[in-house]
């Protein structure tokens, strides 16, 4: 293994423990839950910023597919399968043990499917969205790419708002939890810690396994995408492909960001499909610095932790616009990324500017 | 053997036709040359050879496959390696990363095996890291490797460039203007460099506007006007040619 890379993961499971050795030693401890969502959410921030920070694309339907895991875990395991308890494919299902009965909030008794089969299913239903939505939309470029993932994540909204089965407004509650281990699960009435350490502990793994991909020859070719398309298809990289694989990667990314969280919070709703939650993401990750995985991290965790404390009150939405018009403004390589020096000598023009160029 | 043929190629932009029913074949081994004034197609017939412009009609084969209409990636992957006239270095990256990404075609780590950094891509990764250094100390700028590429000289640039193309191992490169911007020694080391490359096996299709680098080291040149091909021969032939003394060499006297 990379050396550097696993010591910067091992200072990034320090810190995770630390911050939960700290909280606890506070009586802070309930602060743990919102670290736990900031932790999911970034998740789908980090996914996204492989593929803008790298990849050089942009995407504002992230959300769609966060909430395309989510509603569909949501959906697989409340949906009542009892009253087709005997029809072929559920009876099938049954027998390979995808399916679990469980006893509701009302005491009722539901026979649905199992969290992890859910999932499974939540995750690549949410990879082949993207696939299918990826091959003609991929060939846009710039603004064209924007509309059209927005077009997209407008899609998904209306329909989790506007279907019955999918609760409408209200969204999907009652969702169980997923177990992990014996004794601990994403949800219902799991540790506050143990949650928080299964959340630090995707974060960690997602984070090598995307480290890894960058430092590759993948993530080499990703980056010449984004220096110069031309060129890296005169090298012999499949430009559309790797647009591709990496959009599906960090659709799938979102999807199981909404999959974990659905099951934790036990519930889902519309506004997680909505525009400004995709809009968060692209700030969050124009903060953290184009082509930056720890600098996302770092901006994610801080401002959902934030967001999800209430600091920004009423204004959240317009908070988030603030740091992206701003960001884009100022330090469009994000703001984790600017260099000092150089905005120094910006402040002081009259000092005559430096003989060698920027 | 014709590695790369050509056959009644024809492109029109808009109402520009800039290329016109141009046919001629590179025999393998051989530094051949496309000279002609500005704008008479040659960018665009580059463009058309490797895929990154279709033709309206005509035939391109490298090697026996027909690869007009092919998106680039496929020419790279059968062997066709090319520059650019303005040239397009990865922004962001280093010298050496540059060069790793020629590498590309040469090494398979795929999405999966990188994530999970399987031990074939450690030694994949060594390989591509040494073959890349050995081109820019082949380029005589081993020492920029750490750079970031678009902050080095125009010269070196052009060098980082073609190492990139050489990292390919392409068994045939197309050079577009390499000498452009160089001065008198650069562009003489440059000409050694092309022959040296052609003596290591490499086919090499060039278009320059140097008549002394053309006419030195060329095997056969073929000369384009307002997209047409009016001549092609070897370089005493050409330059003894009416037709292109006319259009070509006597519009460079006003
Ligand atoms: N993408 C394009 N769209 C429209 N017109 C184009 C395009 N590419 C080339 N042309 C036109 O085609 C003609 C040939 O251009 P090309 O770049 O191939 O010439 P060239 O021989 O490479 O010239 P130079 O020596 O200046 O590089 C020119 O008239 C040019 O304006
Ligand atoms: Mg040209």
């Amino acid at each position: 293994m990379r050396p550097a890379l696993l010591r910067q993961v091992a200072a990034f499971v320090a810190t995770v423990v630390v911050i939960q050795l700290a909280s606890v030693a506070g009586e802070k401890a309930f602060l743990l839950t919102q670290l736990t969502m900031s932790a999911y959410y970034t998740l789908v921030v980090l996914g996204l910023s492989l593929f803008m920070g790298y990849a050089g694309q942009i995407s504002l339907g992230h959300a769609a597919f966060f909430a395309v895991g989510g509603y569909t875990s949501a959906v697989m395991t409340t949906f009542d399968l009892g009253p087709f308890r005997s029809t072929a494919w559920v009876a099938a299902a049954g027998k390979v043990g995808l399916l679990a009965t469980r006893t509701d909030a009302f005491g009722s008794q539901v026979l649905a499917f199992h969290p992890w089969p859910a999932m499974a299913c939540a995750v690549l239903l949410t990879a082949a969205i993207a696939f299918a939505v990826g091959v003609p939309v991929l060939k846009l470029k710039g603004h064209y790419l924007a509309m059209a993932t927005l077009g997209l994540g407008t899609i998904v909204y209306s329909v989790a708002l506007g279907t019955a089965t999918l609760g409408a407004a209200d969204g999907i509650s009652g969702v169980p939890p997923l177990p992990v281990l014996p004794g601990i699960a994403v949800g219902g009435n799991g540790s506050r810690i143990a949650n928080y350490y299964v959340a630090g502990t995707v974060l960690a793994v997602s984070m090598l396994l995307l480290l890894n991909l960058v430092h590759s020859r993948v993530g080499r070719a990703l980056r010449a995408i984004h220096g110069a398309e031309d060129a890296a298809s005169a090298m012999g990289v499949d430009t559309a492909h790797y647009k591709v694989r990496t959009f599906v990667l960090s659709a799938a990314m979102a999807g199981l960001a909404g999959v974990l969280l659905t099951h934790y919070n036990g519930s889902i709703g519309p506004s997680e499909a909505s525009i400004m939650k995709s809009v968060k993401y692209v700030a969050i990750v124009a903060v953290g610095g184009m082509g930056s995985l720890w600098g996302t991290l770092a901006a994610s965790m801080v401002l959902n932790f934030l967001s999800l404390r209430g600091y920004f009150g009423t204004l959240d939405d317009a908070v988030f616009g603030t740091i992206l018009v701003v960001v884009m403004l100022f330090a469009p390589q994000g703001i984790l990324a600017i260099d000092l020096r150089r905005a120094l000598r910006f402040l002081r023009p009259t000092r005559g500017a430096p003989a060698e160029p920027g | 053997m014709a590695l790369l043929e050509v056959s009644s190629l024809s492109k029109s932009f808009g109402g520009v036709r800039a290329v016109r029913d141009v046919s001629f074949v590179v025999r393998q081994g051989m530094i051949k040359a496309l000279i002609g004034p500005n704008g008479a197609g040659k960018t665009t017939l580059f463009n058309l050879a490797s895929g990154f412009v279709p033709p309206d009609s005509g035939v391109v084969r490298f090697d026996g496959h027909a690869i007009q209409g092919q998106p680039p990636h496929r020419s790279a992957a059968l062997g066709l390696a090319r520059t650019f006239q303005n040239i397009k270095l990865f922004a962001g990256m280093t010298a050496l990363e540059n060069v790793m990404v020629g590498r590309h075609i040469r090494s398979r780590a795929g999405f999966l095996a990188s994530m999970l950094h399987l031990p074939f891509t450690w030694r994949e990764e060594a390989d591509v890291r040494r073959r890349s250094l050995e081109m820019l100390d082949f380029m005589g700028i081993a020492s920029l490797a750490d750079m970031e590429a678009t902050s080095l000289a125009y010269g070196q640039q052009r060098a980082v460039e073609l190492a990139r193309a050489l990292a390919c191992e392409p068994r045939m490169l197309l050079l577009d203007e390499p000498a452009a911007g160089l001065n008198m020694r650069e562009t003489v080391e440059l000409s050694r460099l092309i022959v040296r490359i052609r003596d290591s096996g490499i086919t090499v299709l060039l278009v320059e506007h140097d008549m002394s680098l053309v006419m030195g080291i060329s095997d056969e040149v073929v000369v384009l006007s307002y997209g047409e091909k009016i001549a092609e021969a070897d370089p005493a032939t050409v330059q003894k040619d009416p037709q292109v003394i006319r259009i070509y060499l006597g519009e460079e006297e006003c």
